[in-house]
C-alpha cells in the first residue's frame, strides 16, 4: 500500500527534511509536536499538526502511547520516526504495526536483533563481516583471558558484560596491568551490576570511523558507498564526509560488500548504516554496529550520489521495490557536512538556547543547509543542540573544504552562540586538510583550547 | 519571617534527583544550607546543578521532578 498520509514523530531539522521529502511524493504530512514546538518550522510546513505532550521528551517525543493516539486521531497511514527518540525502539515499531499503520523503517525484529550488541556481532560474523578481535561472549576465567590476549595482542579492553554506555570499561596496555586489572574488573562488575562476567576486546588505536549507507527492500540490498565520520567530540560526530578519503579500491569494495551481505542476511528493509572502525596502518576494518534508521549525516551521501534517501525510505515503506540498481549508484565529487550546534565553543561548549535574529543562509550550486531555523524562532532548551547542517559538495576534497569555509563564512545565525567558529577552525586545520586524523583527534586538539586563543587574540 | 527563593539559573528540565533511581536531593520540609544542591537542570542534554545561595528552613518545592523550567523561575521556597 502506497503511503497517503504520514505522521512525523520527531522534531528539528530532520522533521523538516522528512516533511519536504513526503510532500514531494504527494504524501499528506502531520507533524507530532510537544508544547515547546508549537511554533516550530516543521509545524508551519506540515499540512497538519498534533500536540503530543509537554516539553520534556519523556512526556512527548518518547511517549509511545501519546504518539500512537495522535496518529489514530489524525488517521495517518504511516509514522516516520526520524533519528534518535523512538527511531530504534522495537517496542514502538511493534506498537505502530499493531495499531494498523506502517512504521517507516525495518521491522521490529531487525531493530531488536541489530540493537543488541552481542547479537549484532554474531550476525556480522555469520555474514562474513570482520569484527573487532576479542572474546566470543564472556571469558570463563583469568586463564582463558590470558590465552586470548596472547593471541590478539595489546592494548585490550576489559568490559563488564552487564555494563553499557561506557560504564565498566578498563584498558590494559601490557600483561602486568592485565593480570592486576582483570580480577579487579570482575569484582567491580559483580558489585556494580550483580554480574562479574567480562568480555575482552582488542583496542584499535588511531582508528577512523567509516560507515556504509545501505538501502534494502526486503529482498534486494544496495549500498550507496561510504562516509568518513572520525571527527567526533564526546562520541558525537562533528564533521562528516563522503566518500572516505584514502581508501584503496579493494578496501572500498570489501567495506561495501560486507555491509550489503550483513543487511541481506537479515532481509533488511529501509535505510540503514553499517559502522566500522578502520585502521589506516593495516587497512583492516572491523564492524562496530548497524544503525537501523536514517542518520544525521545522510545528506553527504545524497550530495555525491544524487539519491534522495528519505524519499527511498518512504517508497520502500509503502511497499515498492528499490528503484535504483547497484550499477546505477555512482559517486561524483566530494561532500562535507558540519553540524552547527547551539553551543559556545569558546566556553567549553556551553549550551546556548535563545531567539534567532539576523539569519542569513548562503545559497548556490553545491551548497545545502538543512535546518529548522527562521528569524524570530526561539531555540528551546529541552532538546539536543543541533540547529542545522551545512553541507557542501566540491569536485574533490580540497575543493569541498574550500567551499565549506566560504559557506560557513557567509552563514549568519544571530541571537545565540553557535559552533560555526569551531568548524571554521577545523576547515583551516592542516591535519584535517591532510586527512591525518582519527576518532580521538578532535578531543585531543580541543584540549589545547585552540578556540579560546583565537577568541582572545 | 522572610521567605528565601531558589531560582533556576537557566532554562531546561528540572530534576529533583541526581539519577532516576536515586532519592531526591531534598524533600519538602528539609532544612537547606547555602551551597546545598537542590536539583539539576538539563539544558540541551547537558546537566547543571542548582544550588541554594542562602540557607533556610523547611524547603517547599514548586516543581515536580522532570518539569520544564524557565530561567529565573522559582523552583523552591525556604523560610529564611
Amino acid at each position: 500500500m502506497a503511503i497517503g498520509s504520514l505522521l512525523i514523530a520527531n522534531r528539528g531539522e530532520i522533521a523538516v527534511r522528512i516533511i519536504r521529502a513526503a510532500q514531494a511524493l504527494g504524501i499528506r504530512t502531520v507533524q507530532a509536536h510537544s508544547a515547546a514546538d508549537a511554533d516550530s518550522l516543521a509545524v508551519k510546513l506540515a499540512d497538519d499538526a498534533v500536540l503530543i505532550g509537554p516539553p520534556p521528551a519523556a512526556k512527548s517525543y518518547l511517549d509511545i502511547g501519546a504518539i500512537i493516539a495522535a496518529a489514530k486521531e489524525k488517521d495517518v497511514d504511516a509514522i516516520h520516526p526520524g533519528y534518535g527518540f523512538l527511531a530504534e525502539n522495537a517496542e514502538f515499531a511493534d506498537a505502530v504495526v499493531e495499531a494498523g499503520m506502517i512504521f517507516v523503517g525495518p521491522d521490529a525484529e531487525a531493530i531488536r536483533l541489530l540493537g543488541d550488541k552481542v547479537a549484532a556481532r554474531d550476525v556480522a560474523r555469520q555474514a562474513g563481516v570482520p569484527t573487532v578481535p576479542g572474546s566470543h561472549g564472556r571469558v570463563a576465567d583469568l586463564d582463558e583471558a590470558r590465552a586470548l590476549v596472547e593471541e590478539i595482542g595489546f592494548p585490550v579492553m576489559i568490559k563488564a558484560a552487564a555494563g553499557g554506555g561506557g560504564r565498566g570499561i578498563r584498558i590494559a596496555e601490557d600483561f602486568a596491568a592485565f593480570e592486576k586489572q582483570f580480577p579487579q574488573a570482575a569484582s567491580e562488575a559483580r558489585a556494580a551490576f550483580g554480574d562479574g562476567g567480562l568480555y575482552i576486546e582488542k583496542v584499535i588505536e588511531n582508528a577512523r570511523h567509516i560507515e556504509v549507507q545501505i538501502l534494502g527492500d526486503g529482498d534486494n540490498v544496495i549500498h550507496c558507498y561510504e562516509r568518513e565520520c572520525s571527527l567526533q567530540r564526546r562520541r558525537q560526530k562533528v564533521w562528516e564526509e563522503a566518500p572516505a578519503f584514502g581508501l584503496s579500491p579493494t578496501v572500498r569494495a570489501a567495506l561495501t560488500e560486507c555491509a550489503v551481505a550483513l543487511a541481506k542476511s537479515v532481509g533488511y528493509r529501509g535505510a540503514g548504516t553499517v559502522e566500522y572502525l578502520y585502521d589506516a596502518d593495516t587497512q583492516a576494518f572491523y564492524f562496530i554496529e548497524m544503525n537501523t534508521r536514517i542518520q544525521v549525516e545522510h545528506p553527504v551521501t545524497e550530495m555525491v550520489t544524487g539519491i534522495d534517501l528519505v524519499a527511498e525510505m518512504l517508497r520502500i515503506a509503502g511497499g515498492e521495490k528499490l528503484s535504483i540498481a547497484q550499477d546505477d549508484v555512482h559517486v561524483e565529487g566530494h561532500a562535507i557536512e558540519c553540524r552547527i550546534n547551539a553551543e559556545d565553543p569558546a566556553q567549553n561548549f556551553l549550551p546556548s538556547p535563545g531567539q534567532i535574529s539576523g539569519l542569513s543562509v548562503p545559497e548556490g550550486e553545491g551548497v545545502r543547509f538543512d535546518t529548522m531555523l527562521y528569524d524570530g524562532y526561539f531555540v528551546p532548551p529541552f532538546y539536543d543542540s543541533l540547529l542545522g547542517k551545512m553541507i557542501v559538495r566540491g569536485v574533490d576534497r580540497a575543493d569541498a573544504i574550500r567551499r565549506m569555509e566560504q559557506a560557513l563564512g557567509a552563514l549568519v545565525i544571530g541571537g545565540i552562540k553557535t559552533t560555526v567558529p569551531l568548524h571554521l577552525a577545523i576547515a583551516a586545520n592542516p591535519d584535517v586538510i591532510a586527512g591525518a586524523f582519527h576518532t580521538k583527534y578532535l578531543e585531543g586538539w580541543l584540549a589545547g583550547a585552540p578556540l579560546s586563543e583565537t577568541e582572545n587574540a | 519571617m522572610s521567605k528565601v527563593e531558589i531560582r533556576a539559573p537557566m532554562p531546561g528540565i528540572f530534576y529533583r534527583k541526581p539519577s532516576p533511581e536515586s532519592p531526591p536531593f531534598k524533600t519538602d520540609g528539609d532544612d537547606v544550607s547555602a551551597g546545598d544542591v537542590v536539583g539539576l537542570i538539563e539544558v540541551m542534554k547537558s546537566f547543571h546543578e542548582v544550588a541554594a545561595l542562602e540557607p533556610g528552613k523547611s524547603v517547599r518545592f514548586l516543581l515536580e521532578d522532570a518539569d520544564a523550567v524557565m530561567a529565573g523561575q522559582v523552583v523552591a521556597e525556604l523560610e529564611g
